[in-house]
């Protein structure tokens, strides 16, 4: 990398400073604020606040629906990585040996990719649609008495379902390009070494996509705690009832919903540190650990 | 051990791209076979049908006395080493060489003990425990080798597997993977487009040319009787010297309209080539040919005189003892070194 020398000291702070300023506004004064707000009680009328100390955040270790919520954020995180990134690995395992040298091709599914996440998302939503959804009708005609926004069980279902759905094609390009990045000589020395395809899969394919898996599992995780909330928005309709949740649409709801800001102002300041832990692990293990070359 | 045979084998790839036209040879238990042509012409594709990774689209190869057109690369007991030597970036050298017995089934001590001798040969036995990012890249090549050794093949495949390496160490590589494959005494398919390589390694050289086999024969009948006007001026560095001539009356005059001294020319007539190799000349003033000196090139331990014969194209090439200057002087062709051609194939007549 070629090093650049400005004269003048102001204008690299310049030239950076509008980033700088998009970064303060959106993510370090709102960050400041909700870590300020988290050690207060709000009036709920909006009337001022008392500093309350720790005491949002330990109401919180003993709050069930806070529990609750916790326990099917985690249910909800590992099913919805699992199966995005499985979903996705098999398809591109299979693309994979189809588009082997076809330019074409890889050109057309990437044109998948900067379409179809925000178009399955809405597309998931219509097909589990109360009324006219086609796997609503599906389920019903199965013999399921499937609701959609009233059923625990069935709302959760609906959630992950659109969730892996939306994430399949971001998984399944960087899946793709790992796969081709592998050389076909090593593959092809891989068969005359093994005759098993699937055992020449774990051995050889999977550990030189490793890389790539990691990365994406880091991706995955974050996207199934944060990115979801819109899916999960457009599914509860905000209306918690007894339906499921994600810690963050539960930060949502009992900020707005609920007006208790200083109680999700903690709940923030808990996945704030989660996203800092995930960032950590992700710089100083995964990245570090797994390149071959 | 194994022969290994080619009936008619011919390889059309599905965009209807004919790689190979249909051919058929031989290899004996033991030999060790050259592939070599211009970039392109179908060594690679010839090769990769023999290990299995390319389909063949018709004819027979038979591996042994086993037909193993449908028999899948694994079971043909062969070991391919590649240009890029496609080690597996994420295994030790041990596990890179150890990983095709493993899938046969042979057992842990066993195994250990054949990756340590293959390592003893190749001067690897400090690197076991290695990555291949870890190695240089003429490690890298003797791990490729490793690897195939340990599996006791029938049979060795290799594409151009020294072409990665810098032209000492290739030099050196070649010496080594040579006189390997003596001691084991493995049948060998060696592919490369380098002819010096070709030259010194081969039992015998299979010339190839755009799907086509040109020539199959040792070193000496490669260089000394060569088939066509492809392989005379394919092998040999400079090329050999072709020359348009007209046969008549037992006799063959050059276009120029000198008479070439000492050509065979048994009853031929009409338009032909007239090829002489540069080191088949001597520059005499008593000489049968008139050659006109334009260049000089210093090389050493010899000279390079490129100039012309009768209006035509010529080089010469004298030894560094010999006084050589541009300008006009005569050359005297040696006694049976001159070679005649099929003026319209290029076939040697
Ligand atoms: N999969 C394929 N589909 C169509 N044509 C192909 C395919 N693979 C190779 N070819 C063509 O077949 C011909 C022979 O290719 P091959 O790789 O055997 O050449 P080569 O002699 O090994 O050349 P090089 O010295 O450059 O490696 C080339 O013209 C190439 O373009
Ligand atoms: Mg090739």
């Amino acid at each position: 990398m070629k090093r650049t020398t400005f004269r003048n000291p102001w204008l690299p702070i310049l030239l950076l400073s509008p980033q700088l300023a998009i970064i303060a506004v959106f993510f370090y004064w709102p960050a400041g604020y909700a870590l300020q707000t988290s050690f207060y009680l709000q009036d709920p009328f909006g009337f001022g606040s008392t500093f309350v100390g720790a005491e949002n955040y330990t109401r919180l270790t003993s709050s069930a629906n806070y529990q609750d919520a916790l326990t099917f954020t985690i249910v909800f995180t590992l099913l919805v990585t699992f199966f995005s990134l499985a979903i996705a690995l098999l398809l591109a395992v299979k693309a994979d040996k189809v588009l082997r040298g076809a330019r074409t091709y890889r050109t057309l599914l990437m044109w998948v990719y900067a379409i179809a996440p925000p178009v399955a998302g809405l597309m998931g939503v219509m097909l589990f649609d109360q009324s006219r959804g086609n796997l609503t009708q599906l389920f019903q005609a199965l013999g399921w008495d499937y609701t959609l926004g009233v059923n625990y069980w069935d709302t959760a279902v609906a959630m992950i379902v659109v969730s892996v759905w939306k994430q399949i094609p971001v998984n399944f390009i960087f899946f793709l390009s790992g796969l081709q990045a592998i050389p076909r000589s090593v593959h092809e020395a891989a068969m005359i070494d093994n005759r098993s395809g699937m055992s020449r899969f774990w051995d050889v394919t999977f550990p030189l996509l490793a890389p790539t898996g990691f990365f994406l599992l880091i991706i995955n995780i974050t996207y199934a705690l944060f990115d979801t909330f819109g899916i999960i928005d457009t599914l509860v309709k905000g209306e918690p009832g007894n339906n499921p949740m994600t810690l963050v649409y539960r930060v949502f709801v009992d900020g707005f919903r609920g007006g208790d800001l200083g109680g999700s102002s903690a709940q923030s300041v808990v996945l704030m540190v989660l996203v800092l832990i995930l960032t950590i692990v992700q710089f100083r293990f995964l990245e570090r650990r797994i390149h071959y070359t | 051990m194994a022969n290994v045979t080619l009936q008619d084998v011919r390889k059309v790839y599905p965009n209807g791209f004919e790689a190979i036209y249909p051919c058929s040879f031989e290899v004996p238990d033991g030999e060790f076979v050259v592939l070599v042509g211009p970039s392109g012409c179908g060594k690679s594709t010839l090769l990769r049908m023999v290990a299995g990774l390319e389909p063949i689209t018709e004819g027979d190869l038979s591996i042994g006395a086993r037909i193993v057109n449908d028999v899948d690369p694994a079971d043909r007991n062969i070991a391919m080493v590649f240009q890029n030597y496609a080690l597996y970036p994420h295994m030790t050298v041990a596990k890179n060489m150890g990983y095709g017995l493993k899938n046969r089934g042979t057992s842990k001590a066993e195994i250990d003990k054949k990756v340590r001798a293959a390592a003893e040969m190749l001067n690897l036995s400090d690197y076991l425990d290695r990555r291949p990012s870890q190695l240089s890249g003429g490690q890298r090549q003797r791990v490729a080798m490793g690897r195939a050794i340990v599996r006791e093949p029938d049979l060795f495949l290799f594409d151009e597997p020294l072409s990665n390496l810098d032209a000492k160490l290739r030099n050196q590589m070649r010496i080594e993977v040579r006189a390997l494959q003596r001691r084991l005494g493995v049948t060998s398919m060696y592919v490369t487009h380098d002819q010096v390589e070709a030259m010194t390694m081969a039992d015998r050289i299979i010339v190839m040319n755009a799907g086509r086999i040109e020539q199959i024969g040792t070193p000496g009948e490669i260089y000394g009787r060569p088939a066509s006007t492809f392989v005379a001026s394919f092998m040999g560095a400079p090329p050999m010297n072709l020359l348009n001539g007209m046969a008549g009356d037992g006799a063959v005059r050059l276009d120029g309209g000198e008479q070439v001294p000492h050509a065979p020319v048994n009853g031929h007539a009409g338009a032909l080539m007239v090829g002489i190799r540069p080191e088949d000349v001597l520059l005499s003033e008593a000489g049968d040919l008139a050659f006109n000196v334009h260049i000089v090139e210093e090389l050493g331990a010899l000279r390079l005189l490129h100039g012309e014969v009768g209006g035509q194209a010529f080089s010469v090439s004298v030894a560094k003892d010999q006084n050589a200057q541009v300008g006009q002087t005569r050359l005297s062709v040696k006694p049976s070194s001159v070679h005649l051609f099929d003026a319209a194939e290029g076939r040697r007549l």
